[in-house]
């Protein structure tokens, strides 16, 4: 008997040692309202040729059923003041058809964010940031050149990609200083990985719905299982 | 009796007049195509000598940068070749080779561009160039004293156009190098304010200023003041526009003759949120501020203002009957253009900033003002020429205000 509560005690500490699990939270973005239409992309002679028809600017990738894609959903408070391990492998941006792919994109700071030139033209890698101490840079980067990494210290939501030669392209990186942030697919949805458990602020901006980066807010509780919460974001 | 002008000397500073408010639309151009920074690298160009970059290279945005900075640097050559006739037609002896080897030094300077690798930042630069962007605006400083000390000596203002374009190039040039969009501000206003000088250099080297003003009759100089507090506001309405321009924000208010929907844009946060939300632009601007708002709304006050002026201006020298003919057509021709940009104006707003629009914009508005220059100067000549001159068998030259001043004695 008393070696089966010696155990049993043995069993509680134990455990109570182990970190706790950490959880996904998912969830889904509808739009709701009708977005307004997006103009043609004013390719020129050369990116033309690159594509079989006309193209519209991304801004409203939205499905049947509302789903919102391209939104940037990340933790804005809990998780603040720690420091996390930055990845290794970069956050990448491609150039294909004279437009940046993918055009919202999530990254750490500190984590590599490479540009890529998949085209047969030459393109600028021009990122605009304005949070101090993220260095604004301007690169040529030659048809299937070498990739132009760029590393930003500082947390942004969103830091704009631009190509100065087709001034058309664009891509916005959401960068954080912590790995909890997702990037909304074709079907509304995202995961965030390994959340540990506790409460915390969670804040989805959309491009065009958000313009000054100010998004929607919602708390979420994280259990050892995870959580989960949705967003219906409103065409103003 | 005034001194000859060559006439070739009169037509040659015309030309580089005319050939600058070209190269002022051409910049025009590539701030209203999005296009200042695709060419990465200052003084290079992708790396080569910006005169040897492949035509093949001269795709999208490149081709408006690109050949802007060709134009210019032969804007550059034409100034030189002004500066240098005009130094030799004053000079002698030490003076006159002081002056060249100083013209010499600065275009050798200006030629080694060294090699770059296309790529932005104050490292690219080379240390020479960083050495002229602190040397030019003082040397544009001591040829402005110059020409005031020597009251308008045409070598001083041709050393000053020399000096000043240069500046402009070198300002042109670290705007994209060091990704300084305020830069752009300034490279903007000297754009103008070479002009005008340009102008005054044709102006006064002409037959017309030499001689026949001094017989157009008397002119209060009270007309001289009206014109140039005009022209100077008119100076202050470009600083704004380009203020505008190279925020790269786009329209702040995209509606004229209201704005925002009302006579005065309210301006509080949420209001801010949802103009930046309604915009739709392919171009992607930066989100506008309640501060550019604001700008906008002072930019279309003070136009309000420069038409209301102008036109009374045209109106009281058309009532004066002293007024010289001649200029008097020139304050209804200045009235007609400021109407005509007043319209361009809207026109840009209507048009969601066309480029072609908002370039033409540029253009008048530097016309505009290079013109109300023009009509300052020869109002002052005006009213000066009346005055009585000393008689003496020394005739000098004139000074830019038709003042009498010594025959030169070398710089």
């Amino acid at each position: 008997m008393k070696n089966l509560v010696l155990t049993l005690a043995v069993g509680v500490l134990a455990a109570s040692l182990l970190p706790a699990q950490a959880g996904d939270i998912t969830g889904k973005i509808t739009l709701k309202g009708t977005p307004p239409a997006a103009p043609q992309l004013p390719f020129d002679p050369m990116c033309g040729k690159l594509h079989t028809g006309p193209k519209n600017m991304p801004w409203y990738v939205v499905g049947k059923g509302g789903e919102l894609a391209d939104v940037f959903i990340y933790l804005k408070d809990g998780v603040t003041g720690k420091k996390y391990e930055v990845p290794a492998a970069p956050a990448v941006l491609d150039q294909v058809g004279c437009e940046y792919m993918p055009y919202v994109l999530g990254a750490q700071t500190g984590q590599t964010v490479r540009a890529l030139n998949s085209d047969p033209l030459l393109h600028n890698v021009h990122p605009t940031p304005t949070v101090a101490g993220n260095k604004e840079m301007n690169r040529a980067q030659l048809p299937k050149g070498p990739a132009l990494d760029h590393v930003f210290p500082n947390q942004e939501v969103f830091l704009r990609f631009k190509c100065d030669v087709h001034p058309w392209m664009f891509a916005y990186v959401g960068v954080v200083d912590h790995p909890f942030f997702a990037v909304s697919g074709k079907d509304g949805t995202f995961t965030i990985k390994n959340v540990p458990p506790g409460k915390y602020t969670i804040e989805a901006v959309h491009r065009k719905t958000h313009p000054t980066g100010k998004g929607e807010t919602k708390e979420v509780t994280v259990a050892a299982d995870g959580g989960k919460v949705d967003f219906v974001i409103e065409v103003k | 009796m005034d001194r000859p002008v060559n006439p070739w000397l009169h037509r040659f500073a015309v030309v580089c007049a005319v050939a600058t408010m070209g190269l002022i639309g051409l910049g025009g151009v590539v701030t209203s195509k999005g296009a200042g920074m695709a060419v990465p690298d200052w003084p290079t160009s992708y790396g080569y000598n910006m005169f040897w970059l492949p035509v093949d290279q001269w795709i999208g945005g490149i081709f408006y940068e690109h050949t802007h900075r060709l134009y210019a640097a032969f804007i550059g050559l034409l100034t030189t070749i002004l500066a240098a006739w005009l130094w030799v037609r004053e000079t002698s002896g030490r003076a006159r080779w002081a002056g060249l080897a100083v013209i010499i030094v600065l275009v050798a300077m200006l030629g080694h561009r060294g090699s770059g690798n296309a790529t932005g930042g104050a490292a690219s630069i080379p240390m020479h160039f960083k050495v002229l962007a602190v040397l030019m605006p003082v040397l544009v400083l001591v040829g402005v004293a110059q020409s005031v000390r020597t009251r308008g000596a045409w070598r001083w203002l041709g050393l000053t156009a020399f000096f000043a374009v240069i500046f402009q190039g070198i300002l042109g040039g670290l705007r994209v190098a060091l990704y300084q969009d305020a830069l752009g501000i300034f490279h903007a206003t000297l754009a103008q304010l070479f002009l005008v000088l340009l102008c005054a250099i044709a102006l006064v080297t002409s037959s017309r200023w030499q001689g026949a003003f001094s017989k157009s009759g008397q002119l209060p100089s009270r007309h001289a003041w009206m014109f140039g507090g005009l022209t100077a506001l008119m100076l202050g309405q470009l600083i704004l526009g380009a203020s505008m321009r190279h925020q790269h924000a786009g329209l702040a208010v995209p509606d004229f003759p209201l704005a925002h929907g009302r006579l005065w844009p309210a301006t509080d946060a949420a209001s801010i949120e949802l103009y930046n939300h309604r915009r739709s632009d392919v171009r992607e601007f930066k989100p506008i501020t309640a501060g550019q708002v604001h700008l906008h709304m002072t930019h279309r006050i003070v136009a309000l203002a420069l038409v209301a002026g102008v036109l009374m201006a045209a109106l009281r020298l058309r009532r004066d009957a002293n007024t010289p003919a001649g200029l008097r057509q020139a304050a209804t021709g200045w009235a007609a253009l400021v109407l005509a940009q007043a319209a361009l104006g809207a026109a840009t707003v209507w048009t969601n900033k066309a480029a072609d629009v908002a370039t033409l914009h540029v253009v008048l508005g530097a016309v505009s003002l290079a013109w109300g220059a023009l009509m300052s100067l020869t109002a002052l000549r005006l009213a000066r020429a009346h005055r009585p001159v000393a008689q003496s068998q020394d005739v000098p030259e004139n000074d830019i205000a038709g003042r009498a001043r010594p025959a030169v004695q070398g710089a």
